[in-house]
């Protein structure tokens, strides 16, 4: 029984190790139309012509485009659903509409997972988990968003007459989906992207109560995570090629810049935020950037993980971050509590 | 003369509006609110009816007009007695309201919402 | 005692915590791109006086064409309801919006838009539960509030005689 404690794999308090570098085999990504004329247009496996994606509402929308992301990585690990072991998924949407209604179909064992728009790393997290824990051979890890069907939950009807302040942030639809197996070193026939290390967060509350203000809401826990990473694995920000963040926008992202500068760490010449580079800013007028858990997702799932592939970043890290907040609690005044997970990358 | 102070007051009032937007972190459905109460009570007081003669429209286009005419309906009504005092509001509005309603129950059947882009 | 000391510590943490937020929010500030308050508020004031001048332009026409004043401007009203719940209906309102900001939501056109556009959204969720009960989503507190206040109002009037 005490074989357990001897193999603890844990650094610090939050900060999971695997020895065992569980890699991502392939990944797929599946994008609306506002964001396929983005700058990464190229790098998304799917693009879709109209946002209802030839379904009746938003909502199925939705499930269909993280389905299609799911077998498209699937397809490209060569491996049918009933071969993978554990489906872990997250969006934005009461009871985790889209993940739900997509396991449904797919029929793989799975767990929802809400961390807002952290839910990739939180996914990748524990699939990393249950892979290096022998839980698993072969996990499915996703995220989506639907820019219809957050809104229509969390802000304004979309016919309705209002302004976007300059600090609002646009929600992303995008799903992305990655497996993730067991690293079996004899199999190896190129580069592989493996899973080093990642790191849970905890819930910061900076008191901002202005929902339109997301990015500054969770720069507190972006930072956090990442120090708390840089402290538990003993690596500085030049150990990495870029360290990403999930939906900091325009606006987080200087925060989370300026804070760490506090914090001692200069980060600005490898760090980026995917809602800052999933959009044109002036020309789609997307004002702070995009947002959502299909954000991180689509950028990890569609760049990043390709110019590791091709070799142009060998290590990673990426960071999801979300705001906690439901239209209740706001409406109530309180303020937005925020999260981010840490998951570190190296090509191996 | 008339379409001039129609234009002035009423665009003085959306200026109005858009500022509270623009400095506070009202949502528009705030804004109609207090807009309709003001007029309300400003006519309540006998304030608004002079804006009114001055700039027609002006005045009763923006929502403060929905609210001038909910107490203007209302203080006439309570001339005649409890029970109209009670109904001269939504009596005055009851045009506009049901049209409201029922145009939009029909716009709402035929029509879908677009993604934006 | 004990109590009372705890209460006060407890008073003092949620200061420092009331007094550590506003810090961050004036530091966000710095970071934050103001609106375009003068470019804003002209759009508002040429697009709202452009309703309210079109509205008196409908008026002199109807009653031109031999309608009775309180006729016309009832009329007037009902017009303006119509093209804005249409306008939300083919999806050009939000776009108008937009641009004009409050020049197309403080007039009445506002208010049409706002019953439209969430019940529009709604249709999938049924007829009486989805339409039918999200006319009033956003629209509804402009009636429950503007009616009461015209009630309390009509009953001082009686009171007062």
């Amino acid at each position: 029984m005490n074989n357990y404690n001897n193999t603890m794999r844990r650094l610090g308090r939050q900060t999971f190790d695997f020895p065992g570098c569980p890699v991502i085999t392939s990944t797929g990504s599946v994008v609306g139309e506002k964001e396929g004329k983005g700058p990464l247009a190229n790098y998304f496996d799917l693009i879709l012509e109209e946002d209802m994606f030839g379904e009746k509402t938003w909502e199925k929308a939705e499930s269909k485009m993280l389905k299609e992301a799911m077998l498209l990585a699937a397809k490209k690990s060569g491996k049918k659903p009933e071969d993978i072991d554990v489906m872990l998924c997250g969006d934005l949407l009461n009871q985790l509409m889209s993940c739900s209604f997509t396991a449904r179909d797919l029929q793989i064992p799975f767990l929802g997972l809400y961390g807002a728009c952290s839910a990739m790393c939180e996914s990748l997290l524990i699939a990393s988990t249950l892979i290096d824990g022998g839980y698993a051979n072969s996990a499915l890890a996703a995220a989506s968003s639907h820019y219809c069907t957050a809104e229509r939950q969390f802000r304004m009807p979309l016919e309705h007459g209002n302004q976007r302040p300059p600090a609002a942030q646009w929600t992303v639809t995008a799903a992305g989906a990655a497996i993730v197996q067991k690293n079996e070193a004899k199999e190896k026939t190129g580069p592989q992207v493996c899973i080093r290390r990642a790191t849970m967060g905890r819930v910061m509350d900076a008191g901002i109560t202005d929902t339109h203000q997301m990015g500054a809401a969770m720069a507190p826990a972006a930072v956090d995570t990442l120090c708390t990473h840089f402290q538990d694995t003993g690596t500085k920000p030049d150990d990495y090629d870029a360290i990403l963040t999930g939906d900091m926008g325009f606006i987080g992202k200087q925060i989370v810049i300026d804070l760490m500068r506090k914090k001692g760490y200069d980060i600005t010449p490898v760090y980026d935020d995917c809602g800052v580079l999933m959009y044109f800013k002036e020309k789609q007028d997307v004002h702070s950037g995009g947002s959502g858990c299909g954000c991180s997702a689509s950028v990890f799932c569609g760049k990043i993980f390709r110019d590791m592939m091709n070799g142009k970043l060998k290590k990673v890290i990426l960071m999801s971050t979300g705001a906690l907040m439901t239209t209740q609690s706001s409406q109530q005044g309180e303020s937005i509590p925020g999260i981010a997970h840490a998951v570190s990358m190296e090509v191996m | 003369m008339d379409y001039f102070w129609a234009f002035l007051i009423g665009g003085i009032i959306c200026v109005i509006g858009q500022i509270l937007m623009d400095t506070t972190r009202l949502t528009a459905p705030r804004i109609l609110v207090i807009f309709v109460v003001t007029g309300a009570v400003l006519q309540g007081l006998n304030l608004y009816q002079p804006l009114v003669d001055l700039a027609g429209t002006g005045a009763t286009v923006p929502l403060p007009g929905f609210g001038y005419s909910l107490a203007k309906g209302a203080i006439s009504g309570a001339k005649d007695g409890f029970l109209d005092a009670v109904m001269g509001g939504v009596k005055s509005t009851a045009a506009g309201v049901a049209t409201a309603i029922a145009f939009g129950y029909v716009i709402a059947l035929i029509f879908n919402p677009k993604s934006k882009r | 005692m004990k109590e009372k000391l705890e209460t006060e510590k407890e008073a003092q943490k949620k200061d420092q915590r009331k007094q550590k937020a506003k810090e961050y929010e004036n530091y966000v500030k710095g970071f934050t791109p103001k609106p375009a308050y003068f470019s804003n508020s002209l759009k508002a004031f040429f697009v709202g006086g452009a309703i309210c001048a079109a509205a008196l332009w409908i008026q002199n026409l109807l009653t031109g064409g031999g309608m009775k004043e309180t006729d016309a401007k009832t009329a007037v009203t009902l017009i303006l309801i119509c093209t804005a719940q249409l306008l939300t209906g083919i999806g050009v309102f939000d776009t108008i919006a937009k641009f004009a900001g409050a020049g197309c939501i403080v007039p009445i056109t506002g208010f049409a838009n706002s019953m439209v556009a969430p019940a529009i959204e709604f249709k999938k969720e049924g007829l009486v539960l989805g339409v039918g009960s999200k006319l009033f989503s956003l629209a509804g507190p402009v009636l429950v509030c503007g009616i009461s206040v015209s009630v309390v109002i009509g009953i001082l009037y009686w009171m007062l005689g």
